[in-house]
Protein backbone atom coordinates (compact mmCIF):
# COMPACT_ATOMS: atom_id res chain seq x y z
CA UNK A 1 0.00 0.00 0.00
CA UNK A 2 2.86 2.23 0.58
CA UNK A 3 3.91 2.32 -3.15
CA UNK A 4 2.83 5.81 -4.63
CA UNK A 5 0.54 6.32 -7.70
CA UNK A 6 -0.15 10.10 -8.62
CA UNK A 7 -2.14 12.08 -6.31
CA UNK A 8 -5.64 11.04 -6.77
CA UNK A 9 -7.65 12.93 -4.44
CA UNK A 10 -5.41 16.55 -3.84
CA UNK A 11 -6.32 19.33 -0.65
CA UNK A 12 -4.37 22.57 -1.11
CA UNK A 13 -4.31 25.51 1.16
CA UNK A 14 -7.77 24.83 2.68
CA UNK A 15 -8.92 26.83 5.17
CA UNK A 16 -12.34 27.80 6.49
CA UNK A 17 -13.66 30.60 8.72
CA UNK A 18 -17.01 30.74 10.30
CA UNK A 19 -18.53 33.76 11.28
CA UNK A 20 -19.60 33.62 15.34
CA UNK A 21 -20.12 36.45 17.79
CA UNK A 22 -17.56 38.65 18.07
CA UNK A 23 -15.62 38.06 14.83
CA UNK A 24 -14.96 35.02 12.79
CA UNK A 25 -13.49 31.40 13.84
CA UNK A 26 -10.86 29.77 11.96
CA UNK A 27 -11.93 26.10 11.47
CA UNK A 28 -9.40 24.92 9.56
CA UNK A 29 -6.15 27.02 8.70
CA UNK A 30 -4.38 25.60 5.85
CA UNK A 31 -4.88 21.53 5.19
CA UNK A 32 -2.51 20.16 2.56
CA UNK A 33 -3.83 16.37 1.80
CA UNK A 34 -2.76 14.41 -1.18
CA UNK A 35 -4.50 10.89 -1.13
CA UNK A 36 -3.58 8.62 -3.26
CA UNK A 37 -6.18 6.29 -4.96
CA UNK A 38 -6.84 2.96 -3.19
CA UNK A 39 -6.05 4.06 -0.02
CA UNK A 40 -7.52 4.36 3.61
CA UNK A 41 -7.15 7.19 5.05
CA UNK A 42 -8.35 7.95 8.76
CA UNK A 43 -8.70 11.83 9.85
CA UNK A 44 -8.48 11.74 13.40
CA UNK A 45 -8.45 14.75 15.80
CA UNK A 46 -10.35 15.95 19.46
CA UNK A 47 -13.74 17.10 19.02
CA UNK A 48 -14.30 20.19 17.20
CA UNK A 49 -11.24 20.15 15.44
CA UNK A 50 -12.79 20.68 12.56
CA UNK A 51 -12.51 17.06 11.17
CA UNK A 52 -15.83 16.30 9.74
CA UNK A 53 -15.49 20.02 8.09
CA UNK A 54 -12.71 19.06 6.26
CA UNK A 55 -14.98 15.94 5.28
CA UNK A 56 -17.79 17.82 4.24
CA UNK A 57 -15.47 20.18 2.18
CA UNK A 58 -13.88 17.20 0.10
CA UNK A 59 -17.18 15.96 -0.26
CA UNK A 60 -18.41 19.44 -2.49
CA UNK A 61 -21.63 19.97 0.64
CA UNK A 62 -19.50 22.81 2.04
CA UNK A 63 -17.64 25.35 0.42
CA UNK A 64 -13.82 26.11 1.80
CA UNK A 65 -13.27 29.97 2.26
CA UNK A 66 -9.73 29.22 0.44
CA UNK A 67 -7.98 26.48 -1.25
CA UNK A 68 -9.12 23.98 -3.30
CA UNK A 69 -10.00 20.06 -3.32
CA UNK A 70 -9.31 18.01 -6.61
CA UNK A 71 -10.13 14.19 -7.85
CA UNK A 72 -7.88 13.41 -10.66
CA UNK A 73 -7.58 16.78 -11.16
CA UNK A 74 -10.95 18.22 -11.82
CA UNK A 75 -12.12 21.21 -9.00
CA UNK A 76 -14.61 19.95 -6.49
CA UNK A 77 -17.62 22.46 -6.41
CA UNK A 78 -20.84 20.45 -5.56
CA UNK A 79 -21.07 16.69 -4.67
CA UNK A 80 -19.15 15.06 -7.22
CA UNK A 81 -20.19 12.08 -9.48
CA UNK A 82 -17.89 9.63 -8.30
CA UNK A 83 -17.55 10.43 -4.27
CA UNK A 84 -20.51 9.51 -1.58
CA UNK A 85 -20.76 10.61 1.67
CA UNK A 86 -21.88 8.65 4.70
CA UNK A 87 -23.15 10.62 7.47
CA UNK A 88 -22.83 9.67 11.37
CA UNK A 89 -26.56 9.72 11.91
CA UNK A 90 -27.84 7.33 9.96
CA UNK A 91 -31.36 7.23 11.45
CA UNK A 92 -31.51 10.62 9.83
CA UNK A 93 -29.42 9.82 6.81
CA UNK A 94 -31.98 7.33 5.82
CA UNK A 95 -35.25 8.38 4.22
CA UNK A 96 -37.79 6.91 6.84
CA UNK A 97 -40.72 6.53 4.37
CA UNK A 98 -38.51 4.33 1.97
CA UNK A 99 -37.56 0.70 2.39
CA UNK A 100 -34.62 -1.01 2.79
CA UNK A 101 -34.93 -1.55 -0.76
CA UNK A 102 -35.86 2.03 -1.86
CA UNK A 103 -33.27 3.59 0.33
CA UNK A 104 -30.89 1.58 -1.04
CA UNK A 105 -32.01 2.10 -4.80
CA UNK A 106 -32.25 6.02 -4.11
CA UNK A 107 -28.77 7.26 -5.67
CA UNK A 108 -29.00 4.27 -8.33
CA UNK A 109 -32.59 6.17 -9.81
CA UNK A 110 -31.30 9.42 -9.19
CA UNK A 111 -27.53 9.26 -10.88
CA UNK A 112 -27.59 6.96 -12.91
CA UNK A 113 -28.94 6.01 -16.27
CA UNK A 114 -30.51 2.76 -15.62
CA UNK A 115 -33.31 0.37 -16.47
CA UNK A 116 -35.99 -0.39 -13.59
CA UNK A 117 -34.24 -3.97 -13.81
CA UNK A 118 -30.60 -2.59 -13.70
CA UNK A 119 -31.92 -0.72 -10.28
CA UNK A 120 -33.81 -3.75 -9.01
CA UNK A 121 -30.43 -6.38 -9.90
CA UNK A 122 -28.15 -3.61 -8.27
CA UNK A 123 -30.06 -2.81 -5.17
CA UNK A 124 -30.45 -6.71 -4.43
CA UNK A 125 -26.37 -7.03 -4.74
CA UNK A 126 -25.76 -4.54 -2.66
CA UNK A 127 -28.04 -5.28 -0.38
CA UNK A 128 -26.99 -8.63 0.04
CA UNK A 129 -23.18 -7.41 0.06
CA UNK A 130 -24.05 -6.17 3.18
CA UNK A 131 -25.83 -8.99 4.64
CA UNK A 132 -29.17 -7.38 4.83
CA UNK A 133 -30.94 -10.00 2.22
CA UNK A 134 -34.63 -10.49 3.98
CA UNK A 135 -34.85 -7.13 5.31
CA UNK A 136 -35.36 -5.69 1.74
CA UNK A 137 -39.07 -4.52 2.17
CA UNK A 138 -38.51 -3.46 6.28
CA UNK A 139 -38.23 0.20 7.16
CA UNK A 140 -35.08 1.54 8.47
CA UNK A 141 -36.65 1.86 11.48
CA UNK A 142 -37.52 -1.84 12.29
CA UNK A 143 -33.83 -2.72 11.71
CA UNK A 144 -31.15 -2.06 14.52
CA UNK A 145 -28.33 0.80 14.41
CA UNK A 146 -25.80 -1.62 12.81
CA UNK A 147 -28.21 -2.61 10.01
CA UNK A 148 -29.49 1.01 9.67
CA UNK A 149 -25.88 2.11 9.28
CA UNK A 150 -25.13 -0.96 6.48
CA UNK A 151 -28.35 -0.18 4.42
CA UNK A 152 -26.25 3.93 4.57
CA UNK A 153 -23.30 2.21 3.15
CA UNK A 154 -24.87 -0.70 0.82
CA UNK A 155 -26.82 3.09 -0.54
CA UNK A 156 -23.15 4.79 -1.03
CA UNK A 157 -21.55 1.84 -2.43
CA UNK A 158 -24.81 0.73 -4.68
CA UNK A 159 -23.73 3.92 -7.14
CA UNK A 160 -20.28 2.28 -7.43
CA UNK A 161 -18.41 5.56 -6.09
CA UNK A 162 -14.14 5.87 -6.65
CA UNK A 163 -14.75 7.54 -3.09
CA UNK A 164 -16.17 6.90 0.22
CA UNK A 165 -16.04 9.51 2.65
CA UNK A 166 -17.05 8.34 5.70
CA UNK A 167 -18.11 11.05 9.19
CA UNK A 168 -17.71 9.22 12.17
CA UNK A 169 -19.59 6.11 10.89
CA UNK A 170 -19.92 3.72 13.70
CA UNK A 171 -19.56 6.28 17.07
CA UNK A 172 -23.36 5.34 17.65
CA UNK A 173 -23.41 1.91 17.60
CA UNK A 174 -22.48 -0.52 20.91
CA UNK A 175 -19.02 -1.98 20.62
CA UNK A 176 -19.39 -5.52 19.46
CA UNK A 177 -21.46 -3.97 16.08
CA UNK A 178 -18.75 -1.77 15.34
CA UNK A 179 -16.18 -4.60 15.37
CA UNK A 180 -18.76 -6.16 12.91
CA UNK A 181 -18.91 -2.94 10.83
CA UNK A 182 -15.46 -2.25 11.07
CA UNK A 183 -14.55 -5.72 9.32
CA UNK A 184 -17.64 -5.26 7.06
CA UNK A 185 -16.21 -1.62 5.60
CA UNK A 186 -12.65 -2.90 5.62
CA UNK A 187 -13.63 -5.79 3.32
CA UNK A 188 -15.58 -3.71 1.16
CA UNK A 189 -12.70 -1.70 0.49
CA UNK A 190 -10.63 -4.23 -0.43
CA UNK A 191 -12.77 -5.87 -2.95
CA UNK A 192 -14.31 -2.79 -4.83
CA UNK A 193 -11.32 -0.69 -4.65
CA UNK A 194 -12.21 1.51 -2.75
CA UNK A 195 -10.75 4.85 -1.73
CA UNK A 196 -11.79 5.87 1.83
CA UNK A 197 -11.36 8.57 3.80
CA UNK A 198 -12.89 8.06 7.88
CA UNK A 199 -13.14 10.77 10.14
CA UNK A 200 -13.42 9.05 13.31
CA UNK A 201 -12.19 10.08 16.79
CA UNK A 202 -10.94 6.74 17.56
CA UNK A 203 -7.55 6.58 17.48
CA UNK A 204 -7.32 2.24 17.75
CA UNK A 205 -10.31 2.38 14.98
CA UNK A 206 -8.06 4.58 12.91
CA UNK A 207 -4.77 2.71 12.89
CA UNK A 208 -6.84 -0.75 12.27
CA UNK A 209 -8.69 0.41 9.77
CA UNK A 210 -6.26 2.18 7.16
CA UNK A 211 -3.23 2.78 5.60
CA UNK A 212 -2.69 6.31 7.04
CA UNK A 213 -3.60 8.17 9.73
CA UNK A 214 -3.49 12.33 9.65
CA UNK A 215 -3.65 13.90 12.95
CA UNK A 216 -5.37 17.62 12.91
CA UNK A 217 -4.40 19.60 15.77
CA UNK A 218 -6.67 21.68 17.78
CA UNK A 219 -8.63 24.72 15.74
CA UNK A 220 -7.13 26.47 14.16
CA UNK A 221 -6.15 23.40 12.46
CA UNK A 222 -3.69 21.89 10.23
CA UNK A 223 -2.06 18.35 9.65
CA UNK A 224 -0.97 17.55 12.76
CA UNK A 225 0.95 14.32 12.13
CA UNK A 226 0.59 12.51 9.23
CA UNK A 227 1.87 8.29 9.87
CA UNK A 228 1.48 5.28 7.23
CA UNK A 229 0.44 2.77 8.63
CA UNK A 230 2.34 -0.20 7.26
CA UNK A 231 0.49 -3.91 9.77
CA UNK A 232 0.17 -6.65 7.15
CA UNK A 233 -3.58 -7.28 5.68
CA UNK A 234 -5.54 -9.24 6.25
CA UNK A 235 -5.99 -7.38 9.58
CA UNK A 236 -7.78 -9.46 12.66
CA UNK A 237 -9.20 -7.32 15.36
CA UNK A 238 -7.05 -9.52 18.38
CA UNK A 239 -3.94 -10.12 16.41
CA UNK A 240 -3.34 -7.07 14.81
CA UNK A 241 -4.44 -4.70 17.96
CA UNK A 242 -1.71 -7.16 19.42
CA UNK A 243 1.09 -6.24 17.35
CA UNK A 244 4.01 -4.39 18.61
CA UNK A 245 4.11 -1.62 15.57
CA UNK A 246 0.40 -1.42 16.34
CA UNK A 247 0.35 -0.24 19.85
CA UNK A 248 3.80 1.89 18.52
CA UNK A 249 1.16 4.04 16.16
CA UNK A 250 -1.84 3.94 18.48
CA UNK A 251 1.01 5.24 21.05
CA UNK A 252 2.13 8.18 19.05
CA UNK A 253 -0.93 9.11 17.85
CA UNK A 254 -1.94 9.60 21.49
CA UNK A 255 0.74 11.16 22.59
CA UNK A 256 0.08 13.55 20.14
CA UNK A 257 -3.95 14.14 20.60
CA UNK A 258 -2.94 14.08 24.28
CA UNK A 259 -0.44 16.79 23.79
CA UNK A 260 -2.72 18.81 22.29
CA UNK A 261 -5.47 18.84 24.61
CA UNK A 262 -2.91 19.27 27.44
CA UNK A 263 -3.23 15.85 29.24
CA UNK A 264 -0.41 13.84 30.90
CA UNK A 265 0.12 11.21 28.70
CA UNK A 266 0.86 9.01 31.64
CA UNK A 267 -2.24 9.69 33.61
CA UNK A 268 -4.21 9.36 30.64
CA UNK A 269 -3.36 6.52 28.97
CA UNK B 1 -49.11 7.96 18.86
CA UNK B 2 -51.57 4.66 19.00
CA UNK B 3 -48.64 2.54 19.12
CA UNK B 4 -46.72 3.81 22.39
CA UNK B 5 -49.89 3.48 24.29
CA UNK B 6 -50.47 0.01 22.65
CA UNK B 7 -46.84 -0.92 24.12
CA UNK B 8 -47.70 0.82 27.62
CA UNK B 9 -50.83 -1.23 27.64
CA UNK B 10 -48.90 -4.02 26.89
CA UNK B 11 -46.51 -3.87 29.56
CA UNK B 12 -49.42 -3.56 32.03
CA UNK B 13 -50.79 -6.83 33.02
CA UNK B 14 -47.26 -7.92 34.41
CA UNK B 15 -48.28 -5.11 37.40
CA UNK B 16 -51.89 -5.66 37.04
CA UNK B 17 -54.38 -7.19 39.48
CA UNK B 18 -55.77 -10.63 39.02
CA UNK B 19 -57.95 -11.42 35.85
CA UNK B 20 -61.25 -10.61 37.19
CA UNK B 21 -60.68 -7.02 38.89
CA UNK B 22 -58.60 -6.04 34.93
CA UNK B 23 -61.59 -6.98 32.93
CA UNK B 24 -63.71 -4.69 35.20
CA UNK B 25 -61.06 -2.02 34.86
CA UNK B 26 -60.80 -2.20 31.23
CA UNK B 27 -64.32 -1.23 30.47
CA UNK B 28 -63.93 2.38 30.81
CA UNK B 29 -60.70 1.92 28.34
CA UNK B 30 -63.11 1.01 25.72
CA UNK B 31 -64.88 2.82 22.67
CA UNK B 32 -67.89 1.05 23.15
CA UNK B 33 -67.53 3.08 27.29
CA UNK B 34 -68.22 6.60 25.20
CA UNK B 35 -70.92 5.06 22.92
CA UNK B 36 -72.44 4.12 26.05
CA UNK B 37 -72.57 7.60 27.19
CA UNK B 38 -73.99 9.06 24.42
CA UNK B 39 -76.89 6.00 24.56
CA UNK B 40 -77.24 7.51 28.08
CA UNK B 41 -77.04 10.80 26.64
CA UNK B 42 -80.15 10.20 23.79
CA UNK B 43 -81.85 8.15 26.87
CA UNK B 44 -82.55 11.28 28.91
CA UNK B 45 -83.53 13.32 25.73
CA UNK B 46 -85.96 11.12 25.16
CA UNK B 47 -87.53 10.94 28.86
CA UNK B 48 -87.00 14.37 28.96
CA UNK B 49 -89.43 15.16 25.99
CA UNK B 50 -91.91 12.65 26.94
CA UNK B 51 -92.46 13.73 29.98
CA UNK B 52 -93.25 17.10 29.53
CA UNK B 53 -90.72 18.55 31.01
CA UNK B 54 -89.54 20.69 28.31
CA UNK B 55 -91.93 22.25 25.70
CA UNK B 56 -92.22 19.45 23.16
CA UNK B 57 -92.99 21.99 20.32
CA UNK B 58 -89.21 22.72 19.77
CA UNK B 59 -87.48 19.38 21.82
CA UNK B 60 -89.09 16.59 20.07
CA UNK B 61 -88.72 12.88 21.14
CA UNK B 62 -85.60 11.67 20.47
CA UNK B 63 -87.57 8.06 18.97
CA UNK B 64 -89.11 10.69 16.91
CA UNK B 65 -86.31 12.69 15.23
CA UNK B 66 -84.85 9.28 14.38
CA UNK B 67 -88.11 8.00 12.59
CA UNK B 68 -88.23 11.15 10.82
CA UNK B 69 -84.57 10.71 9.82
CA UNK B 70 -85.28 7.38 8.99
CA UNK B 71 -88.52 8.58 6.42
CA UNK B 72 -86.05 11.21 4.89
CA UNK B 73 -83.29 8.88 4.55
CA UNK B 74 -85.99 6.14 2.67
CA UNK B 75 -87.62 8.88 0.51
CA UNK B 76 -84.16 9.86 -0.98
CA UNK B 77 -85.27 13.47 0.06
CA UNK B 78 -81.75 14.06 2.83
CA UNK B 79 -79.56 12.35 -0.05
CA UNK B 80 -80.56 15.14 -2.56
CA UNK B 81 -79.82 17.28 -0.30
CA UNK B 82 -76.55 16.03 1.00
CA UNK B 83 -74.66 15.38 -2.26
CA UNK B 84 -74.41 19.11 -3.22
CA UNK B 85 -73.48 19.47 -0.33
CA UNK B 86 -70.80 17.27 -0.57
CA UNK B 87 -70.05 17.85 -4.56
CA UNK B 88 -69.12 21.42 -3.25
CA UNK B 89 -67.38 20.57 -0.16
CA UNK B 90 -65.03 18.36 -1.46
CA UNK B 91 -64.50 20.14 -4.57
CA UNK B 92 -63.57 23.70 -2.67
CA UNK B 93 -61.70 21.27 -0.05
CA UNK B 94 -59.46 19.97 -2.78
CA UNK B 95 -58.84 22.67 -4.35
CA UNK B 96 -58.04 24.70 -1.19
CA UNK B 97 -55.82 21.64 -0.20
CA UNK B 98 -54.02 21.49 -3.39
CA UNK B 99 -53.17 25.51 -3.49
CA UNK B 100 -52.56 25.17 0.08
CA UNK B 101 -49.84 22.40 -0.35
CA UNK B 102 -48.69 24.58 -3.69
CA UNK B 103 -48.03 27.48 -1.23
CA UNK B 104 -46.46 26.07 1.66
CA UNK B 105 -43.87 24.20 -0.43
CA UNK B 106 -42.83 27.53 -2.05
CA UNK B 107 -43.06 29.52 0.93
CA UNK B 108 -40.66 26.88 2.86
CA UNK B 109 -38.47 26.11 0.31
CA UNK B 110 -37.72 29.64 -1.40
CA UNK B 111 -36.76 32.48 0.76
CA UNK B 112 -38.37 34.83 -2.42
CA UNK B 113 -42.01 33.59 -2.08
CA UNK B 114 -41.74 33.81 2.05
CA UNK B 115 -41.04 37.60 2.15
CA UNK B 116 -43.41 37.90 -0.46
CA UNK B 117 -46.86 35.89 0.83
CA UNK B 118 -45.92 35.50 4.16
CA UNK B 119 -47.54 39.26 5.35
CA UNK B 120 -50.75 39.10 2.69
CA UNK B 121 -51.29 35.63 4.79
CA UNK B 122 -50.72 36.47 7.96
CA UNK B 123 -53.24 39.48 6.89
CA UNK B 124 -55.83 36.99 5.06
CA UNK B 125 -55.98 34.49 7.52
CA UNK B 126 -57.48 35.70 10.52
CA UNK B 127 -60.71 37.12 8.84
CA UNK B 128 -63.49 34.81 9.78
CA UNK B 129 -65.04 32.75 6.64
CA UNK B 130 -68.48 34.60 7.44
CA UNK B 131 -67.40 37.58 7.72
CA UNK B 132 -66.46 37.78 3.64
CA UNK B 133 -68.89 36.13 2.43
CA UNK B 134 -71.04 39.32 1.47
CA UNK B 135 -68.40 40.17 -0.68
CA UNK B 136 -67.89 37.14 -2.33
CA UNK B 137 -71.72 36.87 -3.11
CA UNK B 138 -71.35 40.38 -4.75
CA UNK B 139 -68.43 38.87 -6.96
CA UNK B 140 -69.56 35.07 -7.64
CA UNK B 141 -73.02 35.25 -6.90
CA UNK B 142 -75.25 32.56 -4.86
CA UNK B 143 -74.21 29.62 -7.03
CA UNK B 144 -71.99 26.67 -6.22
CA UNK B 145 -69.02 28.77 -7.55
CA UNK B 146 -69.31 30.74 -4.48
CA UNK B 147 -69.77 28.38 -2.02
CA UNK B 148 -67.09 26.20 -3.52
CA UNK B 149 -64.56 29.26 -3.53
CA UNK B 150 -65.30 30.43 0.10
CA UNK B 151 -64.55 26.95 1.12
CA UNK B 152 -61.42 26.86 -1.22
CA UNK B 153 -59.96 29.82 0.53
CA UNK B 154 -61.70 28.29 4.47
CA UNK B 155 -59.62 25.39 4.08
CA UNK B 156 -56.22 26.77 2.20
CA UNK B 157 -54.54 28.44 5.64
CA UNK B 158 -54.43 25.12 7.43
CA UNK B 159 -53.25 23.28 5.25
CA UNK B 160 -50.82 25.93 3.79
CA UNK B 161 -49.12 26.79 7.30
CA UNK B 162 -48.83 23.54 8.20
CA UNK B 163 -46.95 22.14 5.00
CA UNK B 164 -44.88 25.63 5.30
CA UNK B 165 -44.18 24.36 9.14
CA UNK B 166 -43.32 21.00 7.39
CA UNK B 167 -40.50 22.13 4.94
CA UNK B 168 -39.00 23.85 7.58
CA UNK B 169 -38.32 21.25 9.88
CA UNK B 170 -37.18 18.40 7.23
CA UNK B 171 -33.85 17.17 8.53
CA UNK B 172 -30.76 18.86 6.97
CA UNK B 173 -28.92 15.58 7.41
CA UNK B 174 -31.45 14.40 4.69
CA UNK B 175 -31.50 17.03 2.56
CA UNK B 176 -27.72 16.80 2.45
CA UNK B 177 -27.75 13.34 1.86
CA UNK B 178 -30.21 13.88 -0.76
CA UNK B 179 -27.42 16.41 -2.48
CA UNK B 180 -24.78 13.90 -2.62
CA UNK B 181 -26.79 11.59 -4.21
CA UNK B 182 -26.82 14.22 -7.02
CA UNK B 183 -30.66 15.25 -6.16
CA UNK B 184 -31.56 19.36 -6.05
CA UNK B 185 -34.11 21.71 -6.65
CA UNK B 186 -36.86 20.64 -7.89
CA UNK B 187 -36.47 17.31 -7.51
CA UNK B 188 -35.37 17.93 -4.24
CA UNK B 189 -38.36 19.02 -3.35
CA UNK B 190 -40.58 15.97 -4.92
CA UNK B 191 -38.68 13.08 -3.53
CA UNK B 192 -37.13 14.70 -0.32
CA UNK B 193 -39.11 18.05 1.03
CA UNK B 194 -42.73 16.69 -0.13
CA UNK B 195 -42.75 13.42 2.12
CA UNK B 196 -41.05 14.61 4.67
CA UNK B 197 -43.43 17.55 5.32
CA UNK B 198 -46.59 14.79 5.02
CA UNK B 199 -46.94 14.26 8.55
CA UNK B 200 -47.16 18.10 8.93
CA UNK B 201 -49.61 18.51 5.65
CA UNK B 202 -51.83 15.79 6.88
CA UNK B 203 -52.31 17.54 10.38
CA UNK B 204 -53.23 20.41 8.23
CA UNK B 205 -55.70 18.61 6.11
CA UNK B 206 -57.60 17.38 8.78
CA UNK B 207 -58.11 20.60 10.13
CA UNK B 208 -59.41 22.21 6.86
CA UNK B 209 -62.04 18.98 5.95
CA UNK B 210 -63.30 19.98 9.65
CA UNK B 211 -63.27 24.13 8.06
CA UNK B 212 -64.23 22.89 5.06
CA UNK B 213 -67.56 21.41 6.54
CA UNK B 214 -68.64 24.46 8.73
CA UNK B 215 -68.38 26.95 5.67
CA UNK B 216 -69.91 24.99 3.69
CA UNK B 217 -73.01 24.67 6.27
CA UNK B 218 -72.87 28.55 6.53
CA UNK B 219 -72.70 29.52 2.97
CA UNK B 220 -75.64 27.09 2.12
CA UNK B 221 -77.70 28.90 5.29
CA UNK B 222 -76.89 32.03 3.79
CA UNK B 223 -77.90 31.66 0.06
CA UNK B 224 -78.85 28.55 -1.20
CA UNK B 225 -81.87 26.62 -2.55
CA UNK B 226 -80.55 23.57 -1.81
CA UNK B 227 -77.87 21.50 0.63
CA UNK B 228 -77.91 20.54 3.97
CA UNK B 229 -77.31 23.92 5.39
CA UNK B 230 -80.41 25.21 3.21
CA UNK B 231 -82.37 22.00 4.44
CA UNK B 232 -81.65 23.00 8.13
CA UNK B 233 -82.51 26.73 8.04
CA UNK B 234 -85.55 26.08 6.10
CA UNK B 235 -87.09 22.84 8.27
CA UNK B 236 -86.23 25.46 11.53
CA UNK B 237 -87.75 28.41 9.74
CA UNK B 238 -90.91 26.15 8.42
CA UNK B 239 -91.46 24.80 12.10
CA UNK B 240 -90.45 21.49 10.79
CA UNK B 241 -88.36 20.71 14.33
CA UNK B 242 -88.02 16.90 13.66
CA UNK B 243 -87.03 17.65 10.15
CA UNK B 244 -84.19 20.42 11.68
CA UNK B 245 -82.79 17.89 14.45
CA UNK B 246 -82.64 15.32 11.65
CA UNK B 247 -80.67 17.18 9.41
CA UNK B 248 -78.17 18.39 12.36
CA UNK B 249 -78.10 14.52 12.98
CA UNK B 250 -77.13 13.82 9.67
CA UNK B 251 -74.43 16.66 9.60
CA UNK B 252 -73.27 14.62 12.55
CA UNK B 253 -72.77 11.46 10.85
CA UNK B 254 -70.96 12.77 7.48
CA UNK B 255 -68.62 14.56 9.90
CA UNK B 256 -67.50 11.68 12.01
CA UNK B 257 -67.42 9.16 8.78
CA UNK B 258 -65.62 11.83 6.89
CA UNK B 259 -63.05 12.17 10.06
CA UNK B 260 -62.86 8.26 10.22
CA UNK B 261 -62.08 8.19 6.82
CA UNK B 262 -59.62 10.62 6.96
CA UNK B 263 -57.75 8.55 9.58
CA UNK B 264 -57.82 5.66 7.82
CA UNK B 265 -55.89 6.73 4.80
CA UNK B 266 -54.08 8.86 6.88
CA UNK B 267 -52.65 5.89 8.63
CA UNK B 268 -52.56 4.12 5.47
CA UNK B 269 -49.80 6.65 3.83
CA UNK B 270 -47.59 7.67 7.03
CA UNK B 271 -48.05 3.85 8.09
CA UNK B 272 -43.52 4.55 8.05
CA UNK B 273 -44.30 7.46 10.53
CA UNK B 274 -45.65 6.54 13.26
CA UNK B 275 -43.07 3.79 13.35
CA UNK B 276 -40.40 6.42 13.14
CA UNK B 277 -41.50 8.16 15.70
CA UNK B 278 -41.64 5.65 18.15
CA UNK B 279 -38.29 5.01 16.99
CA UNK B 280 -36.89 8.45 17.76
CA UNK B 281 -38.04 8.54 20.92
CA UNK B 282 -36.60 5.71 22.26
Amino acid sequence: MANSTRPFLSLRGIRKTFAAAGGTTIALNGVDLEIERGSFVSVIGSSGCGKSTLLQIMAGLIEPTTGNVTIEGCKVDGPPRNVIYVFQQYTRSLFPWKTVERNVAFGLENREQLSKEAIAARTQEYISLVKLTGFERHYPWQLSGGMQQRVAIARALACRPDVLLMDEPFSAVDALTRVGLQELVRSLWRELGLTVVFVTHDVDEGVYLSTRVVALGRPPATVAVDLPIELPHPRDQIATRALPEYLDYRGRLLAQLFAEEGLAARGAA
Amino acid sequence: MSPSIEADASRLPATAPPKSARRVSLIWKTRWFGVGFIVLLLALWEIAAASGAVPSMSFPRMSAVMMTWWELIVSGELLGELVPSLWRMFAGYFVGVALGVALGLLMGYFRFFYSLLEPITEVLRPIPSPAYLPIVILFLGIDDEMKIFMIAFASLFPVLLNTYSGVRSVDPIQLQTARTFGVTGWKLLWQIVLPSAAPYIFTGMRVSLAVALIVMVISEMVAASSGIGYFILSAQRGFKIREMFAGVLTLAIVGYVLNRLFVAIENRVLAWHYGYTVQQRN
